[in-house]
């Protein structure tokens, strides 16, 4: 399909199924009935050129499948809402709300988050079954499953096609962001170049996060949610070498940065603190944003960084905010400062190899060669992401190489 | 998550092969089986799952340099430590895991009775990150030469 229609379509997708959901009231058919008229519209619109109203045309195929649907299912002859269907397009119909809602519909509290973040690429971004299980690495029937259940469990929630309420709005936008946030989590597996052709879900969460960006363009969460994908994202090519293999921030190759995003996500970051309300991305935003504006690492502005986690950390309390403390301590005041940080959370992080990870790395700053090898070696043994067990592992390694040169050199 | 649960022929609390058992006690474990994993595919949890042929169709291969590569039976290990089959779950937490080889160890055997046959419960090693912002901020870390 050629980019340009495969846009086209995936930019409607949201709009005519919130038509279709009007007019029905049925969630769970509609969204079969929009995926149907997208498969056509793929394998027509190629072929017979880009029909003059592209919405109406969906629609209007969308409906009609929707009403053989209805026709062949003996069990429902609901005249009424065959009507309903049947009414002419009339035009009236706030898209923009209709991709907001659907959004909040998708990313409902009820569903987990894997489920959530499938039926959000099908329902709003207009993405294949196919696509989806290939993003995920699953197979096709195993996804479709996952989104029947998703959608089988919002239709069982009652949920109605509005808008939060302004009491709900708040927590609800919060699932909202978390799902996108998951789904960017999800896409940097496929920056590993471990797997070149799936789909791409840090583009797709980001292409989402822009949308509900500009729906609601005055939420300072959403900003920063979105200069926190953009600022991360402007490193893809950077972190990682052509075999896969992490690479620092301090090492990384910063003429691979890409220069558009980070100056996109800084001003969004700017414009999002200037609201007032700091959140928990507008921080994560604001740190990335300190080092992608060090043109070199040793220009790293690390005594604001150190500051940043601090505000972090007394928002959300969480430990693993505290390690990311310890390792820029260390960096501003040397590594004792960061090893003293490390003991307030050794209980509560027992075992997490990330605790390990950056004891190791404080321990190889202050000198000790064989405490850092002993941790980096514990951390390689904990954690679950090959990516990062691959960098452990190498830094145990290399830590042994320079030991047995030291022993060699001392003895 | 992923992970890969493995089933050996240890055969739990239950001593007779299943050859000796009745015809309906065979039935009875397969339906179990069966029902298990029409439930996991419903639940769309299930990654794969597969039943392996018997040891006796085993090869063990070993590269032979220049020479072509040498092939022989084994490994000698007993009956009940091979693997007789796998199943691979994608699902939410590593509690759910567990009941799901809680559920594969509960399969009926003579008497209906559950044979509680040992299930290995193993992650598998993931490609994202469980946090990208966490991920970066452990790329904060200066490490040393490459």
């Amino acid at each position: 399909m050629p980019p340009r229609v495969e846009d086209l379509l995936r930019d409607l997708a949201p709009q005519v199924l919130g038509v279709l959901i009007r007019r029905s009231g049925d969630f769970y058919a509609a969204e079969d009935a929009v995926q149907e008229a997208l498969l056509a519209a793929a394998v027509h619109w190629p072929r017979d050129g880009v029909p003059a109203k592209p919405l109406g045309w969906l629609v209007h195929t969308a409906v009609r499948r929707m009403i053989d649907q209805r026709r062949s299912d003996q069990s429902r002859r609901d005249r009424e809402s065959l009507a309903l269907l049947q009414e002419a397009p009339t035009g009236e119909i706030p898209a923009k709300d209709d991709t907001l809602i659907l959004l909040f519909m998708c990313c409902h509290p009820a569903l987990t988050p894997a489920s959530a973040i499938a039926l959000t690429l099908r329902a709003v971004g207009g993405l294949t079954t196919a696509q989806i299980a290939n993003a995920f690495l699953a197979g096709e029937a195993t996804m479709a499953q996952r989104i029947s259940r998703a959608k089988h469990i919002i239709k069982a929630s009652g949920v109605r096609f509005r808008m939060p309420t302004r009491n709900e709005l708040a927590a609800r936008l919060r699932t909202v962001l978390h799902v996108l946030y998951l789904m960017f989590n999800e896409g940097y597996a496929s920056s590993t170049g471990h797997e070149l052709n799936r789909t791409d879900l840090a583009d797709e969460a980001i292409r989402l996060t822009r949308m509900l960006q500009r729906l609601l363009p005055d939420d300072g969460e959403v900003m920063g949610l979105l200069a926190l994908m953009l600022l991360i994202d402007a490193r893809r090519r950077a972190r990682i070498n052509a075999r896969g293999d992490l690479i620092t921030l301090a090492e990384q190759d910063r003429t691979q940065w890409d220069q558009a995003l980070i100056a996109e996500g800084v001003a969004l970051i700017n414009r999002a603190i200037g609201k007032g309300a700091v959140g928990e991305y507008q921080l994560q935003a604001a740190i990335s944003a300190v080092h992608d504006r060090a043109a070199r690492p040793e220009r790293t502005d690390w005594p604001q960084i150190l500051g940043l986690y601090g505000l972090l950390e007394q928002l959300t309390g969480n430990p693993i905010v505290t390690l990311n403390r310890a390792v820029a301590a260390a960096m501003v005041d040397g590594p004792a400062a960061g090893l003293t940080l490390l003991a307030e959370v050794e209980d509560r992080l027992r075992g997490h190899h990330r605790l390990d990870a950056v004891r190791a790395h404080l321990l190889e700053m202050a000198g000790d060669t064989r405490g850092a090898m002993a941790h980096y070696r514990a951390a390689a043994g904990h954690t679950t992401n090959l990516a990062e067990q691959r960098y452990l592992t190498t830094q145990a390694a290399r830590l042994k190489m320079q030991a047995a040169r030291d022993g060699v050199a001392s003895g | 998550m992923r992970y890969l649960l493995i089933v050996n022929f240890e055969g739990g609390v239950v001593e007779a092969p299943m050859e000796e058992w009745k015809p309906e006690e065979i039935t009875a474990h397969l339906d179990y089986y069966k029902a298990l994993h029409k439930e996991l595919v419903s639940s769309g949890e299930l990654v794969d799952s597969q039943v392996l042929a018997g040891p006796n169709l085993a090869k063990i291969v070993r590269f032979g340099g220049l020479n072509a590569p040498v092939v022989t039976d084994g490994p000698f290990q007993e009956f009940k430590e091979w693997l007789a089959g796998y199943q691979i779950v994608d699902v939410d937490s590593e509690a759910r895991a567990i009941e799901i080889a809680a559920k594969i160890s509960a399969v009926p055997g003579p008497g209906g009775i559950a044979t509680q046959q040992p299930i290995q419960v193993r992650q598998v090693m993931d490609q994202a990150p469980s946090d990208v912002a966490e991920m970066e901020a452990f790329l904060q870390q200066v490490g040393g030469e490459r």
